[in-house]
């Protein structure tokens, strides 16, 4: 890198403490609150704003970070016109707020594997639970949940804290679904192989792929990730017959904005094809309104859990505490 | 033009060092006493690094109390750490002119003058460190010579320096102070130092400080405390 | 009591030129800040949560468990580094500034990076695991609270036996002769030299060490081996994050707070003032013992220097090749990092020499106290704070970058003011009736006097801040903005898109600032300090 000129080099730095440097979309500022990894040169952030923008008229910015305590805080004087990336353990209380607005789409036509009426939060993309494997260190994974659980205590698997992500807390709600009141033994049985609780999803399969787990709380989507990124098909989700827990990702309205056309707008835009198109290779998951037949390869060739569970808003918070305490007891007590 | 110690009382924990006494102007004092008697106590009282908390120190008949160290009719030469390790030779002199070394071309050759009159002439480019300590007193001296202030104190300035090499340096001082006029404080342990620098002599003695006599007549016939300590 | 005296009237005159120095009032000023800061934004967290709410019993475990677990890090960390201090201190050897500047690393790398690291060489698949399966001894497992322990004996190690060889090289010289010319056995030089400094000088870095570990958050989240090894740091991300609940966040950044003004006073209590007094600054070095201490000190260095390197080589080794190939957006980030970085430094250091000569004078102890703050403050109420103070009048994400340089700087401060405050006391003790004398007073005097001799350890501290802020993940996750990002921010999304091989790329670059930096800040105060042979 050698610049001609200290002026040329002043430039350079100064963009790089920027954003506006060589961005100059025109028209009135479209402001979308998003998780970090979904707006990152490494998600389907860019490739969403640049396909919004040519039907819009408008300059989409993604405001990054923790949705929704952001907008917790801020309440009515929030200058989001849309958020996207919230998930089901959050939609309660974010509706509670009374800041956001029907979404106006027709759910019935989303391809998903339960049911959704939800009127406010619609889905982008979604995917279920699931440890992942490396077929390589392990040629013999358990084939159900039991068998996990049953499994000797030198199977490491690594998951993440409920208290802290999304993933740990589908786990609960997954454990959960399946033993219901044997939900306390489960955990006890698991705990022993249990390597270590990471704070969020990337440390954990960090750890998985240097060998350090044999499995990891993962989705049923990761393997087409390292199946199409990089030609490696060494890497599986075990499908366990007891059904696997449901993870969605949400994007949602706000009732206050000032924009509210480009908003319903971009609504109508998340479920578009062009969208929905971004998200297997974008988000590494599967859309939320794509035929099966329109998906890349590698993910129609996953394999697909007979079984998917889904617990209301409702039972899910209800659920959450006891579940978590019961953990909680496993894991500290 | 004399400097005047009022009544001064200073306390440090749970010394105390009493002084009331005169110095004629432009005389060449010797202070001398036991260890730990009160001798750099007395200096710090006329450099300002004390205060008196009671009566005054007084220069010409004004109180020195409001002045700050810096800005008292004083130079004052330690034992050691008299010259900065980090600047020149030169820049440790100009200090004496200017405490922010932005110098006009007079001032520098003032400086250069003063190293001359010491015999330090072309090195102001040197370290400390790389003079001998002989040389290091003299390019201190050679600051107190520009400075020109009309009291200079030295505080066993010379003790680590041998009988030949501090008989150079008081003939030094003693000629700095008589072109300046200035009045001298030296506190020193040596008697013979006493009698061939100093017309006068204070004696600190258990907290006090005795108004200055004769130097001869006092080492002469020494009161007691004074007899014990010169042994 | 007359030599008591003596001494008394040159170290400490400090009434009467009060004001003499430019930091007198400046220091205040900062301390003010300071205060408002960190106790402001825990104010404002609880102000919006509408008081604070009380624990629950997952919470007090969450407090006992950082309590026993950062006194363990610290007392092991500091009792480790002595023989290796020590070792530095008395043995010389070709290499040995290189050395302890490599030694130092670990405590300016960025946590993740280093997690990398240790679970390379400590992991299950770790080379400590494979050697101890050869030989056929249990294997010992990372994952759990004595993984929190070794990773913070890993990052602090560095700063106790940096502290600590300080406390050796500032064993007057003519001491040292002394010791020499009446004979002393090594024995006698522990007892009379060696022992009072330790005595003197371990009380603080003990502190120190103590409270980074309060404070500690990644570390325990991923080696912890589950909610066991909570700490209160994780317990107020999930009061943020997962709960909304500000006011359990604001209680237990107050825990925090309260658990750090406690060690301070501690510490406070059992902390000598410096007995040695200045040297005349003669270097003399210990000479290092014969016999079966040269060993002992040979094991002593090659075992930290496995410790403390290894787990570095084990990232830079698999990163390396994916060096070459990082996507642009990973080189942008570097740089604006770095930019920030320097930004961060810069202000650390203003910040630090109004507090440190407002201290040479060592009255204010609160000033003291003041300077340990952003050891106690939770980045995550610091953060939150500010943004609640601010969303009134600006737009967040403007403030992203410049808050971020703020935090990061003053998040240094504590390790900075470590270094300089003894310096700035030498430098009073030494010079400061000379300068009074003279007439040197404010910006003269920080330009002539001491700019100049606290040139080494302000580079130290600069350097420490650089790489401290280079690593940093950005305290506000509330103020981020996709379009700018940091390093360390970038090598987390590349994680959390599968993308390992980029993220250990980027890892290694990190680390490579990192360490520039601090060398090149360290390398900078050594020149214009003049220049002895090391640390």
């Amino acid at each position: 890198m050698a610049y001609r000129s200290p002026v040329a080099l002043a430039v350079v730095l100064a963009c790089s403490l920027s954003a506006q440097c060589g961005q100059a979309t025109e028209g009135p500022e479209f402001t979308v609150y998003a998780p970090d990894y979904f707006a990152s040169e490494w998600g389907p952030g860019p490739g969403i704003e640049a396909g919004f923008e040519n039907t819009c008229g408008c300059d989409l910015q993604f405001m990054t970070g923790d949705v929704l305590p952001r907008i917790l805080m801020e309440g009515e004087r929030t200058r989001a016109d849309v958020v996207i990336g919230l998930n089901t353990d959050q939609t309660a209380r974010a509706r509670e707020t009374g800041l956001f607005a029907p979404h106006g789409q027709d759910v019935a036509t989303l391809t998903l594997p339960i049911e959704w009426t939800d009127e406010i939060f619609l889905p982008f993309n979604w995917s279920e639970t699931a440890f992942v494997y490396d077929e390589t260190r392990l040629p013999d994974p358990p084939d159900s949940f039991q068998a996990l659980l049953d499994a000797p205590d030198d199977l490491k698997i690594v998951i993440q804290d409920p208290r802290a992500s999304v993933s740990g807390l589908a786990l609960l709600l997954w454990v959960t679904a399946v033993f219901g009141e044997d939900a306390e033994q489960a955990w006890e049985k698991l705990a022993p192989k249990v390597l270590t609780v990471t704070k969020d999803w990337s440390e954990s399969y960090g750890l998985f792929t240097r060998g350090e787990a044999d499995m990891v709380l993962s989705y049923t989507t990761s393997p087409a990730y390292h199946i199409v990124a990089e030609d490696d098909r060494t890497k599986h989700a075990a499908i366990f017959p007891e059904g696997h827990y449901f993870m969605v990702e949400l994007v949602a309205r706000l009732k206050g904005s000032d924009q509210p056309d480009l908003a319903q707008q971009f609504m109508n835009y998340v479920l578009s094809p062009d969208f929905q198109g971004m998200i297997a290779e974008g988000n590494w998951s599967y859309p939320a309104r794509l035929p099966a037949d329109q998906l890349p390869q590698a993910f129609r060739d996953l394999p697909r859990p007979q079984k998917t569970f889904f617990y209301p808003e409702e039972q899910a918070e209800a659920l959450r505490q006891p579940a978590l305490d019961a953990w909680l007891r496993a894991f500290a007590g | 033009m004399t400097l005047e110690f009022r009544a001064a009382r200073v306390t440090l924990g749970d010394f105390t060092l009493r002084a009331d006494l005169t110095v004629p102007a432009g005389a060449r004092v010797a202070v001398i006493g036991p260890s730990g008697s009160g001798k750099s106590t007395l200096l710090a009282l006329v450099a300002g690094f004390l205060r008196p908390d009671a009566g005054a120190v007084l220069w010409q008949g004004r109180d020195l109390a409001p002045l700050p160290p810096g800005e008292r009719p004083v130079s004052i030469l330690f034992q050691d750490q008299n010259l900065f390790p980090h600047l020149t030779v030169a820049q440790n002199v100009a200090l004496g002119l200017r405490p922010d070394l932005r110098l006009t071309p007079a001032q520098h050759a003032a400086v250069a003058a003063a190293l001359q009159s010491v015999g330090l002439a072309g090195m102001g480019g040197r370290r400390p460190a790389a003079l001998s300590g002989g040389q290091q007193g003299r390019v201190a001296l050679a600051r107190v010579g520009l400075r020109a202030r009309p009291i200079l104190l030295l505080d066993e300035a010379f003790a680590a320096l041998g009988p030949a090499l501090k008989d150079e340096m008081l003939d030094l001082v003693a000629g700095i102070a008589r072109d300046g006029n200035a009045t001298v404080l030296m506190v020193t342990h040596d008697p013979d130092d006493a009698r061939r620098f100093a017309d006068l002599t204070i004696v600190v003695d258990e907290g006090v400080a005795a108004p200055p006599q004769p130097t001869g007549p006092l080492l002469d016939n020494p009161p007691p405390g004074l007899r014990a300590y010169l042994g | 009591m007359a030599t008591g005296v003596r001494r008394l009237i040159p170290r400490r005159w400090s009434g009467p030129v009060a004001g003499e120095i430019p930091g007198g009032g400046a220091g205040a000023v900062v301390a003010g800040f300071l205060a408002v800061l960190i106790l402001g934004t825990l104010a404002a967290v609880a102000w919006t949560a509408r008081g604070l709410s009380g624990l629950g019993p997952w919470d007090l475990r969450a407090i006992w468990f950082t309590l026993w677990q950062a006194a363990l890090s610290a007392s092991l960390s500091a009792a480790l580094a002595v023989p290796v201090a020590r070792a530095l201190a008395r043995r010389s050897f070709a290499g040995r500034g290189a050395l302890i500047l490599l030694l130092g690393a670990p405590f300016i790398l960025p946590v993740i990076v280093a997690i990398m690291g240790l679970v390379e060489i400590f992991g299950r698949q770790g080379l400590v695991n494979a050697a101890l399966q050869a030989v056929g001894l249990p294997r010992f497992s990372i994952y759990g609270w004595q993984g929190v322990v070794l990773a913070h004996v890993f990052f602090n190690i560095p700063l106790a036996v940096r502290l600590i060889l300080q406390g050796w090289q500032g064993i007057p010289g003519e001491r040292i002769r002394l010791a020499e010319s009446l004979g002393f056995s090594p024995r006698d030089i522990g007892r009379h030299l060696e022992r009072p400094m330790l005595r003197e000088v371990l009380p603080g870095v003990w502190l120190v060490i103590f409270m980074v570990c309060l404070t500690s958050f990644a570390v325990a989240l991923t080696l912890g081996g589950g909610p066991r090894a909570t700490t209160v740091e994780l317990a107020i991300y999930q009061a943020f994050r997962f709960d909304f609940d500000l006011g359990r966040a604001a209680t237990l950044g107050l825990v925090q707070v309260a658990i750090s003004l406690g060690a301070i006073l501690l510490a406070a209590r059992v902390t000598l003032p410096p007995g040695f007094g200045a040297g005349m600054g003669g270097g003399a070095a210990l000479r290092g013992p014969a016999g079966w201490r040269v060993g002992a000190d040979v094991a002593a260095i090659a075992l930290a220097a496995a410790f403390l390197i290894g787990p570095m080589a084990a990232v830079i080794l698999p990163g390396l090749p994916a060096l070459g190939a990082l996507p642009a957006d990973v080189w942008t980030a570097a740089a604006r990092s770095l930019l920030m970085a320097l930004g961060s430094a810069a202000l650390t250091l203003v910040l630090s020499v109004a507090l440190a000569l407002a201290l040479d004078r060592g009255r204010n102890r609160w000033i003291e106290i003041a300077g340990m703050l952003p050891l106690v403050a939770s980045p995550l109420v610091l953060g939150t704070g500010i943004y609640l103070l601010v969303r009134e009048w600006v737009r967040p994400e403007t403030l992203a970058l410049p808050v971020t340089v703020l935090i990061n700087a003053i998040m240094a401060l504590p390790f900075a003011l470590r270094a300089l405050i003894p310096a700035a006391r030498t430098v009073q003790a030494d010079y400061g009736r000379l300068a009074a004398s003279l007439g040197l007073r404010r910006w003269a005097r920080l330009r002539v006097l001491t700019l100049p001799r606290l040139a080494r350890p302000l580079g130290f501290a600069g350097g420490l801040a650089a790489a401290l802020a280079m690593g940093d993940l950005g305290v506000i996750t509330l103020f981020a903005d996709s379009d700018r990002t940091t390093l360390p921010m970038q090598l987390y999304l590349l994680m959390g898109r599968y993308r390992m091989q980029d993220a250990a790329g980027a890892a290694v670059l990190l680390m490579a600032i990192s360490l520039a930096l601090f060398w090149i800040f360290d390398r900078l105060g050594r020149r214009l300090g003049g220049s002895d042979d090391d640390a």
